[in-house]
């Protein structure tokens, strides 16, 4: 594990560069940028990206690639951006990334490339994401995309699902010149990335340009197309003579604690109050038609503390919120949200009440949601996830006075294509089984992958699952064997 | 882009439609609904399919002009395209040998219990229909549901046709003859479903409305649709929209599908002082000659 700086394109030695202060991020202020959907992140600049790339010790067994999901080359990307090679850093992440402009933006680096980078033992971890997010965005701006030129090979394959699982499964196969379409549900492509993931943390314009790309290269794409509804997995392969199947649907269906007062107006799915916001951009009404609730001067909970809970309530911060809570079971330690979220979280004014749950809400006797009843939690044993589990604090009940509260629990898979596809195997809790090698599922011809096998997880490992499944559809497209 | 092959009114603010929709056309089944999303600022609403025609690749609905969405799509005529239009959505109804069934159609609502009068019929079913509206001009669908009816009653609230008095008046007559009821489909105003409801309860005849929540995607993604079904939640976009009327909390229903009435109104008010349709819906209507279908 021991620093190679010789042949190195950085003429720093390995103390020098330990000595430069990890680059901060330029930034919209907490109390500007609270008011508006304009990314929070500004980007940095080449110099900053320069600088901050002269941290990297080049580590000769670099743990950041080996802990990355796809296995970004990191060493060999950040010495290009050293040597201000953009462009050249950009393809070399391409190699194992297809989205490095939104994996830079949203991936977990805490738990995978940054958190096991070697700096990260004695100061700050390499600003991976932010760098990787740097190129990529100089790319978009400079670059020109070369389109693969490629002899069809006649074969036909249908992606369900826009999300980045598909989307990497249909960018990587119409590179090896197989005829690809790519169905999905809602009138817009990007799946989470579109209707989840707000525009101040992702901003629209990206996917739209990677569609743009994807089209150019002969990506078809058909919206409302509920499959298993409109059209079945079955209709598609022997009818419309696609020669395989991949699935990526995600695991979109809400979920609620089942406590008394659910059905009141003003309680939320993270899932409905995120797709107003983003998919139909109801924090522009009335220009747009979809309604939301007036959350001016009003007191909004989320229920829950990943990145839907964390996404939902800056949202509800910035159309109006005067009060904003996040209300968390455990504890910080436990928060499965990016840790860079919960930071500009609470820079922006929102009120974590951790170790709390509601076990009631509250009603104004018409039908509105007045509050919720909470209760203090302390935590005991570790559950089944590993996690200590948390336990109610007897007689600490108290009243939270809210207009809004939006549930961000958790979400489970949506039947829809299963139920609809004869001997597609699935597991106990619905999810599709498709091995993690080639993301084969029981059906001939049908793989799967992203949340749809794994629940809700990252866009990472959706990606990652897609790349295999490229692969292996390319196989077996090719060699017949399955 | 799916194109409007035919429009006409048939009653004051009801408007037919025949949209070119053909993967939808092969699939439909009665008690089924589409979501439409008319133009690149509008929303996303549902309304049941009325008939289907796979050869032809076109589907049917008939839409009541209640706020502006569907006020902008009744302006809308043969020709002219709409941006979105997805489905079939919702579990089809439960068609079945049952023996004597039935079918209450209130408002618009009797385009909606339609396709299923005509599947009971078809297979062997007894259909008494019952079919209600305001006053005359309101009473639509008469020839199609007279022709799938052994016996057709209509009222309507003011009496200027048929009988005057509601549809529940019907109901209970008919109960009272003594006459074996074996189902009531009841599809209409929420008023309506849920004076069937409590009717048929009280002689135990198993009774289903079709409800109608606010609604976004559909497939059972952002659970707006919740509907309290025996004391639990059920999304009424998969588990309906067709639900046992005496399981059904009506309050709950109407109360949710008030939550918006405010914006509802202000975007109505909107709409009707500036009444010109917004760019994006003529450059839709221009660019409908374009990619069919969800072709993006
Ligand atoms: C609000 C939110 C914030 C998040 N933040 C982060 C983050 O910061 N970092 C991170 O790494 N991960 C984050 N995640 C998780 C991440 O977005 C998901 O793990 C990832 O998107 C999964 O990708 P996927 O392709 O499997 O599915 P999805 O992105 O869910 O896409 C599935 C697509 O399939 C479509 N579909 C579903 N059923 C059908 C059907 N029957 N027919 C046709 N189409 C269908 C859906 O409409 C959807 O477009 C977040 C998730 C949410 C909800
Ligand atoms: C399964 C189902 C099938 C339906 N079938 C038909 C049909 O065949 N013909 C027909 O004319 N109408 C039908 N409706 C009702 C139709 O969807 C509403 O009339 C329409 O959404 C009103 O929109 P608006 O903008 O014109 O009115 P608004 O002013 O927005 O709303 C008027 C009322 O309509 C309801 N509504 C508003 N938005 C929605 C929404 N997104 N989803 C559902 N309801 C909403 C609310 O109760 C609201 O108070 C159906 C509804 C459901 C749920
Ligand atoms: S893809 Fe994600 S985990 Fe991998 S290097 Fe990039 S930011 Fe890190
Ligand atoms: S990013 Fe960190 S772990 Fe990776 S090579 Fe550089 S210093 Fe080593
Ligand atoms: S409409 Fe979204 S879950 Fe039913």
């Amino acid at each position: 594990m021991s620093p190679t700086a010789s042949k190195s394109l950085n003429p720093l030695s390995p103390k020098e560069r330990i000595k430069i202060p990890r680059q901060p991020m330029p930034e919209q202020p907490p109390d500007v940028r609270n008011k508006n959907f304009n990314e929070v992140n500004l980007g940095y600049s080449e110099e900053l990206a320069r600088q901050e790339a002269r941290r990297c010790l080049e580590c000769a067994k670099p743990t950041c690639t080996e802990n990355c999901p796809v296995g970004v080359d990191v060493t060999a990307f950040v010495e290009l951006i050293v040597a201000g090679d953009f462009l050249g850093a950009a393809a070399k992440i391409r190699e194992a990334n297809v989205l490095p402009a939104i994996t830079g933006r949203v991936c977990p680096q805490e738990d995978h490339c940054e958190g096991k980078c070697l700096l990260a033992k004695k100061v700050k971890p390499l600003g991976i994401g932010y760098l990787e997010r740097f190129v990529a965005d100089y790319e978009q701006r400079r670059g020109t995309h070369v389109l693969p030129k490629v002899p069809p090979t006649g074969k036909k394959v249908a992606v369900v699902g826009s999300g980045p699982s598909g989307l990497t499964v249909a960018g990587d196969l119409i590179q090896k010149g197989h005829k690809v379409r790519v169905f999905e549900a809602l009138h817009e492509l990007g799946g989470v990335l579109v209707y989840g993931i707000p525009e101040f943390r992702l901003p629209k314009q990206i996917i739209r340009e990677q569609l743009d790309y994807m089209r150019e290269m002969g990506v078809e794409f058909e919206t409302d197309v509920v499959v298993g509804r409109t059209v079945t997995i079955d209709e598609l392969m022997n009818e419309e003579a696609y020669d395989a199947v991949y699935i990526g649907t995600g695991a979109g269906l809400p979920q609620f604690m089942g406590i008394p007062g659910e059905h009141l107006n003003g309680v939320y799915s993270a899932n409905e109050f995120l797709t107003r916001i983003n998919l139909m951009k109801a924090y522009r009404f009335p220009e747009y038609d979809e309604p939301m609730l007036d959350l001016h001067g009003k007191d909004v909970a989320v229920i829950g503390g990943g990145n839907t809970a964390l996404d939902a309530i800056r949202s509800a911060l910035r159309l109006g919120a005067k009060k904003a809570y996040v209300i968390y079971r455990r504890s910080d330690a436990e928060m499965p949200a990016r840790a860079e979220e919960v930071h500009h979280a609470k820079e922006e004014g929102i009120d974590f009440q951790m170790l709390t749950a509601p076990v009631e809400f509250l009603s104004n006797g018409k039908g509105w949601l007045t509050g919720a009843r909470c209760v203090r939690m302390e935590l005991g044993e570790p559950d089944a996830s590993g996690r200590r589990r948390p336990v109610p604090i007897k007689g600490s009940e108290f009243d939270l006075p809210l207009s809004v509260a939006v549930m961000a629990i958790g979400t489970m898979a949506n039947p829809i294509v299963q139920s609809t596809t004869p001997g597609l195997g699935t597991d106990k809790r619905g999810y599709i089984m498709a091995d993690s090698e080639k993301q084969r599922t029981t059906r001939k011809g049908v793989f799967a992958g992203g949340d749809i096998v794994t629940g809700a997880a990252t866009v990472i490992l959706a990606m990652g699952a897609g790349r295999r499944a490229a692969a292996s559809i390319h196989e077996y497209l090719t060699t017949g064997v399955w | 882009m799916f194109k409007i092959i035919k429009a006409e009114f048939i009653a004051p603010g009801i408007k037919r439609f025949v949209l070119e929709a053909p993967r939808i056309a092969r699939k439909q089944k009665p008690g089924q609904f589409v979501i439409l999303r008319i133009y690149e600022e509008g929303e996303r609403i549902p309304v049941t399919i009325e008939s289907s025609d796979p050869a032809r690749g076109t589907i049917s609905i008939v839409v009541q002009s209640v706020g502006k969405t569907t006020q902008m799509l009744n302006s809308f005529n043969s020709g002219d395209c709409i941006s979105d239009v997805v489905g079939p959505l919702g579990k089809p109804s439960e068609i079945e040998k049952f023996g004597t069934v039935v079918v209450v159609g209130g408002g618009v609502g009797t385009a909606m219990a339609y396709p299923s009068a005509v599947a009971f019929k078809k297979i062997g079913n007894r259909v008494i229909s019952i079919v209600g509206a305001r006053n005359k001009e309101l009473i639509i669908f008469e020839q199609e549901m007279r022709a799938v009816s052994d016996e057709l009653l209509i009222t309507t609230d003011d009496g200027s046709y048929a009988k005057k008095g509601f549809v529940t008046d019907e109901l209970r007559q008919l109960i009272e003859s003594g006459r074996q009821i074996d189902l009531v489909l009841a599809v209409g105003p929420i008023v309506m479903m849920k004076a069937v409801a409590e009717l048929t309860r009280k002689y135990n005849i198993h009774t289903v409305v079709s409800l109608n929540p606010i609604m976004i995607d559909g497939t059972g993604m952002c659970g707006g649709c919740r509907v309290l079904i025996d004391g639990k939640s059920q999304f009424a976009c998969v588990d309906g929209p067709e639900f046992d009327a005496h399981k059904v909390n009506f309050e709950v229903l109407v109360q949710r599908n008030a939550m918006y009435r405010e914006q509802e109104q202000r975007s109505l008010a909107e709409y009707q002082r500036s009444k010109a349709a917004p760019s994006s819906v003529n450059a839709e209507h221009e660019a409908c000659a374009g990619a069919p279908g969800g072709t993006r």
